[in-house]
């Protein structure tokens, strides 16, 4: 069999399982969010908290929960880390430099997970399982908890209420992520990835002497960093790390990890909003750009232009022999165009067209199926623009699910998509202008260019993956990028609570003969032409200057 | 002013008493749930997969190690790994890749370097080898710097040069090669490798024994 016909079969497998988890895991999520009652141990955690589930937050209310819960949690992980030199079970590693620190629990609160620093020289059990993973769950609790509220937002009518903060939070810790994870990681144990509380190991090597590496709790943060995903790995080399992602299996395991949930929310939004197919239309949204984009990659890293891969007959640089290059560039899109971040293979010496789609799958807005939770209300955004342009091109106001899209709600959605853009791009901009940044550069020409552009991409859309050449525990970037995972995560979310306030407020408005059908195949395509042209206006010089002018070379 | 304060203090307050609760729950029950099923179950495999000869332990399954003598199989190049620069009390494997791009000199020059040396180290009298034989996973770095696996072609390609250096007959190597092959899982999943450092244990064993 060849490696191109492989790479079509895992893709297809991975579509397979992802469709047989759709309806289950999408109709249990939407109960999760709508039931009236409570587990006993939530009850204990809310008791804990001191909060009422059972109160209906208006937006500023939900908004206020989401802002104090992630305050706390950057301020927790910073101290943390600070303390880690004190701390016991931290193999007695120092604590983490403050520039670092703050850009780490940032990074982790923001679910973007950037490493700026080494974990398995930096980060002791401690820090890794009790501030790290507990991350990776709650902040991707918090984003679907977002979504739901702006699903909340079209499902209800004059009532302006989205929800209890507090109880959706637990609720997608201990129903959805917890139980999900708990398998996975068992799972990943049995594929071989590690799980222990050890010291340093020290193992005798074949040819004498030994090698020194850390043990950790690595199979049950892997799952979640997947799941959630948030994409820190535990080790530098993230899911390329043989104890992280051991086998073929757990490897397109994983993949699935990190779409599973995103492209199930679409029916969970379905349900809630009372017409799955409504849910199927996004869902066709989503599919159609992320097994577009997989195909591209394929072909780029299967064709492997470019000198120094022409010169070796492959693009192997940076890939794992058990993955291949056709499972790699399935794992490269699919982090990229869902929140992740995490990595199985270098992106930085994928081809330089294959290095453009990961960057352009971030540049959508990471929506394609997207992070937990960030990936549906990025969509719907992008749906309310779509419904907008088409309502422009007939004369009629447009409406989405029932409810008007006047003035205040397309000011919302559009305040939305510039901001990251904005920050990409300047930031962008001031980090080639300055005189030092640059020299955190590991390549030059384009490539170099394409290094910087991605790390304030990757932050400001909360990815966390990297072209990791680039030195990027300086003060100035652990700086920059910190604020731009902190803008880029928090104030898409007061847009999106603000809409969803405003739309909770309206009447429904009946459907009539003009009413655009947003079920219908006719809409997808409308939505995926929007999103890709809106991008590609925005990103194309800035591409063009990097991935572009790289791949067009070779 | 004073009622805002009081607000935002008691709503930081549940925020912190939020995070406590479920960093018990997602940071302290759940991990070491896992790690007791795990060492309950998969002891093994959750320690690290390591493997033993005669009696002692010379690695991980798979971490793959570098600096075999010529006598023995080849691993990948491993340009992007690293040791430990903080904490150093202790010496650290440092996982990475290289992340030069297609078109870095310094990548262009590892890649030349490397299959110049593949097809020196790898022709022996009666067996030369082409540069185009070389594939590519022999001349460049994987992600992580520890692949513990290279293609069969890779392993084929060294056959006769561990066969000529250990005085065994070329078909016993290739047979060792061949039972060390594993292929795709079910089929389609990943790449066919060879595991490095298993393929030389077996490879001592059978010098041993003959």
């Amino acid at each position: 069999m060849s490696p191109v016909l492989a790479g079509v079969l895992q893709l297809l497998a991975l579509i397979a399982a992802l469709a047989l988890a759709y309806i289950p895991l999408g109709t249990y999520m939407a109960k999760v969010y709508s039931s009236d009652r409570h587990w006993r141990v939530e009850k204990w955690i809310y008791k804990g908290i001191g909060a009422d589930p059972d109160t209906q937050m208006r937006w500023p209310a939900y908004l206020r929960g989401v802002l104090a819960f992630s305050a706390v949690g950057v301020l927790f992980l910073y101290a943390l880390q600070r303390l880690q030199g004190v701390l016991p079970g931290s193999l007695g590693f120092s604590s983490i430099d403050p520039d670092q620190a703050f850009n780490t629990a940032v990074s982790f609160v923001t679910n973007t997970n950037w490493q700026s620093y080494y974990g398995e020289q930096a980060m002791g059990h401690v820090v890794q399982t009790a501030g790290l993973a507990v991350q990776n769950f709650v902040s991707a609790a918090v984003g679907i908890a977002v979504a739901v509220a702006l699903v909340r937002g079209f499902a209800r009518s004059r009532s302006g209420e989205l929800g209890n903060f507090w109880a959706d939070l637990v609720r997608g810790v201990v129903r959805i992520l917890l139980p999900l994870a708990a398998v996975a990681a068992v799972v990943l144990v049995a594929c071989g990835a590690i799980q222990n509380f050890s010291g340093i190991h020290e193992v005798g090597q074949f040819m004498g002497g030994s090698q020194q590496w850390n043990g950790g709790a690595v199979a049950s943060q892997e799952a979640i960093k997947e799941l959630g995903t948030n994409g820190g790995g535990y080790f530098n080399a993230n899911s390329a790390h043989p104890f992280e992602n051991p086998t073929p299996f757990s490897n397109l395991f994983e993949i699935f990890l990190i779409l599973v949930i995103p492209f199930a929310l679409t029916r969970t939004f379905g349900l809630m909003v009372g017409s799955v197919k409504q849910g199927y239309a996004i869902l066709a949204t989503m599919g159609t750009i992320w097994v577009g984009f997989v195909a591209l990659m394929m072909w780029t890293e299967f064709a492997h232009h470019g000198p120094a891969f022409d010169l070796a007959g492959g693009a192997y640089e940076g890939k794992e022999v058990r993955f291949g290059v056709g499972a790699s560039s399935i794992f490269a899109t699919s982090t990229t165009l869902t929140s992740t971040g995490a990595v199985d293979s270098f992106h930085s010496s994928f081809t330089g067209l294959g290095g453009g789609i990961t960057m352009l799958g971030m540049m959508l807005g990471e929506i394609a199926p997207g992070g937990t939770g960030s990936g549906l209300y990025g969509m719907l955004i992008m749906a309310i623009i779509a419904v907008f342009i088409a309502g422009l091109m007939v004369g009629r106001t447009p409406e989405y699910l029932g409810k008007k899209i006047s003035t205040r709600e397309i000011k919302l959605a559009a305040c939305y998509i510039l901001i990251t853009p904005a920050l990409v791009l300047i930031f962008t901009a001031f980090a080639m202008a300055l005189p030092t940044p640059a020299n955190s550069m590991t390549n030059s020409g384009a490539h170099g260019f394409s290094e910087i552009l991605y790390a304030y991409t990757s932050a400001s859309n909360n990815n966390g993956s990297a072209f990791a050449g680039l030195n990027a525990d300086t003060q100035w970037f652990n700086t920059t990028l910190g604020l731009c995972m902190l803008l880029g995560r928090f104030l898409p979310m007061v847009f999106v609570l603000a809409l969803a306030g405003s739309l909770a407020e309206q009447q429904p408005v009946p459907a009539t003969a003009g009413t655009l059908r947003t079920e219908k195949p006719l809409f997808t395509g409308l939505l995926v032409g929007a999103i890709l042209i809106i991008t590609g206006l925005t990103y194309f010089p800035a591409l063009a200057l990097g991935p572009l002018a790289e791949g067009l070379a070779s | 002013m004073n009622n805002s304060v009081t607000n935002t203090a008691r709503l930081l307050g549940a925020g912190l008493r939020a995070l406590l609760v479920l960093t018990l729950v997602t940071g302290v029950i759940y991990p070491l749930v896992v790690t007791g099923i795990a060492q309950g179950l998969f002891n093994g495999k959750a320690n690290g997969s390591e493997i033993k000869a005669d009696g002692k332990v010379v690695g991980s399954s798979l971490i793959g190690q570098q600096g075999y003598s010529l006598d023995y199989f080849q691993p990948r190049p491993a340009n992007g790994l690293g040791e430990n620069s903080v904490n150093t009390q202790y010496k650290l494997i440092l996982s990475g890749a290289t992340n030069r791009s297609g078109d870095n000199p310094e990548l262009i020059k590892w890649v030349k370097e490397a299959k110049a040396k593949v097809v020196k180290d790898n022709s022996v009298p009666g067996y030369t080898v082409r540069p185009s034989q070389v594939p590519a996973d022999a001349v460049t770095s994987s992600g992580s710097g520890l692949d513990p696996h290279i293609s069969p072609a890779y392993a084929d390609l060294q056959v006769h040069r561990v066969a000529e250096r250990n005085d065994l007959p070329v078909a016993q190597v290739e047979k060792l090669v061949e039972d060390h092959t594993e292929g795709r899982t079910l089929g389609f999943m990943g790449e066919p490798r060879v595991n490095v450092l298993e393929l030389n244990v077996a490879l001592r064993e059978l010098v041993a024994r003959s």
